[in-house]
């Protein structure tokens, strides 16, 4: 049976570009490689012309679901519009074919774009220090991280400061992040208007308490109103405060985290910041810090001297590196040109854009799902897909698809049964959020009076429901060879 | 007005309306007052993208280094790129998508990841592939963390030679899980020289061919080890023509993938590789895709094993890795695919040929000599009476070298490293002679 894959296609001897020709002999070439480290067998590579090579990938092209083929209300991923023009700005030759080991006279361009965005993203966050490096929203965290392993190294606290507290409706790169660092996680439990519960919270610290991993609004999509409560409580047992701006879409250009008591605040510059999220990345997850972390952020530190722009690394209580370069150069290009188009004006637009479209779609679909925190949310909210009897969260998902959206978040956050998360985002219009509306109407009706339309669905993808216990069963991770 | 944003004030009654509000800021009502009032703009105005455009270019144009003939390596390597790649990757349903968690709107990442699955198998000469790290370095890192948690052993052997930059992103991590680096030099020849393995060790780290360029000898390497986990640190594109440390006994393989398809992108972002043991497969970080078929029997890809990721296991995952480097990784895949194993040989080839005679036209000049003895791939370090004053010449000439500061790091001294790929002409290679001689006459 055909695979799918591009070695389906081909012949032996096609190849799909062209290439200069040798100059010497193969073997004279060959023979600087001594006998034995020379490969014996060389790998199994497709052999295909260029025209194959280009239907193939757009066939899978075609079988996939990108934001521009449609509304992609993916909760936690803010799954906004990509810009076209920072797609041409991000390519350009001054900054894709620069090599990051030019001396630093010779990158001053590049620099200078660190630096805009080093300065617009302190601006948002309000907070004094940053480094762009981390990769990803969860290398920022691993980054803040060790940003506090650092902090109560220096101060001789570290034996004992080993817990790190996390509301239970926390993403699961948190706990993760933590764990990395060799930190402890303890689980606080949200209360019924789903957020922290500040008195089990105030239980929990102590002088063992390295500090709080906190999302807001958090993953429920609620703002924590006590939010200035819980730092100064934290802080006042002697801990520090980590914010995951996976959500800062929710409130861009208003708030900032540097007031609300932030001593770490990691940004994802592929939600907030509207660049691509690539089939799972690259992204970008720089962090901002308060003002006692500012010494141990990662090297080197791009500061400007009159219209010079220099690399420090004469930082002696650094961390390190998280990065091997500047972090994710072409997509900090891409984040900075957003920011630029938006403005100050332009970063509010989104924020009410955002808010507004998800507190719209709740009002009108907690008509038909149950909806366990019925309040005012910030950017996304979470359903839950539990009165449908046998019908359960998975089949309205697939069903979804039948009807032309991508399915929201399933099953996260943890603390809702049955979860659907959904981020309509600020760049949809009205008419396609009515449009999901009726569509996840018609699906409510379905369950009830046809439930195995989604028990079966999709029905209409490019392929049906697929087996994904036999992938864990049976895992078949590569193509065999043949 | 930005144009991303498609609300009239229109809309914005009729969604109000819905929502029981009448004025927008109402929205914002529970985020504290005190917080909200402290807020500062940036003092942004909005730009047109006409405005956005001209002053991106011209602060792409600002970087002199642009200009520059790159034989400038370290890691980061200025390969040709077909232009399919990039057309391929320009695809918005394949740009525009995440990660693949609805599988059957996604066949098209998971088919794509699982061919690049099977490519850096193939390459690497080992059984299973993640679909990518945020790039060597971390993959590195993520290696050695793996090893310590299999093993139980707290100590990594890491050659003095491994790449610096690579070196200081591992002590970050190894720092934070609380492990300990141990130094191993290199001999004359720039190889490894591993006199012991001490009590205690997980992993040892081989970089081939290494941050000199020299080529290393895996073999007798992973009996010497144990149960300690061998992890090879590679440039991908050298295994076209190096037998694949999967055959010397590999734990992991990981390394830096930018030069499969992907530009010097000032550094990011890059593809971490990784790949290791059937055996090991439980335990290693980040995304796959596995085949299956759908309920009419017909053969499709999902993310298989997820109970080893974070969203599923939490503080006792793999790894906290999310978001990856898939569009990278998807870059290698279409380049691999362009070539084809003769044409990746044919890159290889090329540049190690052209490595090779620069390398011989430079050692014939009064003064100069490589600094180590190895056989090398398309990188070597030259040693000189004033390596800093034959850079200087160089950049006059519009040619770039790693200088002896960053070589040193490594522990070589007084040397600086020249990279040579298949992209380096006659001319410049002429060119790059001429100016040492100019230096030394
Ligand atoms: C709330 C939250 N935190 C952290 C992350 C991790 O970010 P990344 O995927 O960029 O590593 C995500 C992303 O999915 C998230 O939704």
């Amino acid at each position: 049976m055909k695979s799918g894959t591009i070695y389906d296609l081909g012949a032996p001897g096609r190849r799909g570009v062209s290439l200069p020709p040798l100059s010497e002999p193969e073997q004279e070439i060959l023979s600087y490689i001594p006998e034995g480290v020379r490969r014996r067998e060389p790998p199994w590579l497709p052999e295909v012309s260029q025209p194959e090579l280009v239907r193939h990938y757009l066939r899978l092209a075609r079988m996939n679901y990108g934001v521009d083929t449609g509304f992609y209300p993916l909760g936690s991923c803010t799954m906004k519009y990509n810009p076209k023009v920072n797609e041409e700005l991000a390519r350009l030759p001054g900054f894709s074919g620069l090599h990051p080991l030019l001396s630093e006279e010779e990158v001053q361009g590049a620099l200078e774009v660190l630096w805009e965005l080093s300065e617009c993203l302190k601006g948002i966050a309000g907070m004094p220090g940053i480094t762009l490096q981390p990769a990803a929203g969860a290398h920022g965290e691993l980054t803040g991280m060790l940003l506090f392993k650092r902090y109560f190294q220096e101060r001789g606290e570290l034996e004992r400061r080993v817990k790190i507290l996390l509301p239970d409706s926390a993403h699961g790169t948190n706990p993760a992040s933590a764990a990395m660092v060799g930190f402890e996680v303890v689980s606080i439990p949200s209360n019924d208007r789903g957020t922290v519960d500040v008195a089990a919270l105030e239980a929990a610290l102590g002088e063992d308490v390295a500090g709080i991993m906190l999302t807001v609004p958090n993953t429920l999509g609620i703002f924590e109103e006590e939010i200035l409560e819980i730092t100064e409580l934290v802080h006042r047992a002697g801990g520090l405060c980590y914010f995951d701006g996976a959500n800062l879409n929710a409130y861009l250009g208003r708030a900032r985290p540097g007031d609300m008591g932030a001593d770490v605040f990691h940004f994802n510059l592929h939600k907030t910041f509207s660049t691509p999220h690539g089939g799972g990345g690259p992204g970008a997850g720089p962090g901002t810090v308060s003002e006692p972390l500012v010494p141990y952020l990662p090297v080197p530190q791009v500061v400007k001297e009159g219209d010079k722009f220099r690399l420090d690394y004469d930082r002696p209580k650094s961390i390190g590196r998280v990065h091997p370069h500047f972090g994710n150069f072409l997509v900090l290009v891409r984040a900075l040109a957003y920011i630029l188009t938006l403005g100050d004006e332009g970063l509010r637009e989104v924020s009410l854009g955002a808010v507004l479209a998800a507190n719209y779609l709740k009002e009108r679909l907690k008509k038909t799902y149950r909806l366990p925190y019925d309040r005012l949310c910030k950017h996304e909210f979470v359903l839950s897909g539990d009165s449908f009897g046998e019908v359960r969260t998975l089949d309205i998902a697939k069903r979804l698809i039948d009807y032309g959206f991508h399915p929201p978040t399933i099953y996260f956050p943890l603390i809702v049964k049955e979860a659907l998360m959904i981020e309509p985002t600020e760049t949809e219009p009205k008419e396609i959020l009515d449009a999901f509306a009726v569509a996840m109407e018609e699906i409510a009706r379905e369950a009830r009076e046809s439930p195995e339309l989604l028990k079966e669905a999709p029905h209409t993808a490019p392929v049906r429901r697929l087996d994904e216990a036999r992938a864990a069963r049976k895992p078949l991770l590569r193509l065999p060879r043949p | 007005m930005s144009g991303y944003i498609p609300h009239t004030p229109p809309d914005i009654r009729a969604m109000l309306q819905e929502v029981g509000l009448r004025d927008p800021e109402a929205l914002f009502g529970d985020i504290p007052e005190e917080v909200r009032r402290r807020y500062r703009p940036l003092g942004l105005p909005p730009r047109d993208e006409d405005w956005v455009r001209r002053h991106l270019t011209e602060l792409s144009e600002k970087s002199t280094g642009r200009k520059l003939i790159p034989f400038l390596g370290g890691g980061i390597y200025d390969h040709f790129v077909p232009a399919v790649v990039d057309y391929v990757l320009s695809q918005p349903e394949l740009y525009t998508a995440y990660t693949p968690y609805q599988a059957e709107v996604s066949q098209g990442t998971l088919t794509w990841m699982f061919e690049y699955q099977t490519m850096v198998c193939e390459l690497t000469g080992m059984e299973v592939a993640n679909a990518s790290m945020y790039d060597g370095a971390t993959a590195l890192a993520e290696a050695v963390l793996m090893a310590h948690r299999t093993t139980g052993g707290k100590q990594v052997l890491v050659p003095q030679y491994l790449n610096p930059r690579v070196r200081e992103v591992l002590a970050t991590y190894a720092w934070g899980a609380g492990l300990e680096l141990v130094d191993l030099p290199f001999d004359e020849e720039g190889r490894l020289v591993l006199s012991e393995v001490p009590e205690g060790t997980c992993a040892l780290i081989v970089q081939q061919p290494n941050f000199f360029g020299i080529i290393e000898d895996l073999s007798g390497l992973k009996e010497r080890l144990g149960e300690a986990f061998l992890i090879v640190y590679v440039n991908p594109i050298a295994l076209g023509v190096l037998e694949p440390p999967g055959s010397f006994g590999a734990d992991v393989v990981v390394g830096e993938g930018q030069v499969l398809g992907n530009p010097p992108s000032f550094g990011g972002p890059l593809l971490g590789i990784f790949a290791t043991r059937e055996k090991h497969l439980r335990r290693m970080p980040g995304r796959i895709s596995g085949q299956t078929v759908d309920a009419e029997g017909k053969i499709g890809y999902v993310m298989a094993l997820q109970t080893r990721e974070q969203h599923i296991r939490r503080e006792r995952a793999t790894s906290n890795i999310c978001t990856n480097s898939a569009l990278c990784a998807l870059a290698a895949t279409v380049y691999l695919a362009a070539l084809g194993p003769e044409g990746l040989k044919r890159v290889v080839l090329l540049s190690l040929a052209r490595a090779h005679r620069l390398a011989e036209e430079i050692s014939a000049l009064p003064g100069f000599d490589l600094a180590l003895t190895g056989p090398f791939f398309n990188e070597f370090p030259v040693r000189c009476p004033d390596p800093g004053g034959a850079v200087k010449k160089l950049r006059e000439a519009g040619i770039a070298v790693l200088p002896p500061e960053e070589v040193e790091k490594a522990g070589l001294a007084g040397a600086f490293l020249v990279a040579v790929t298949e992209r380096r002409s006659e001319e410049e290679l002429s060119r790059f002679v001429s100016a040492l001689k100019g230096g030394t006459s």
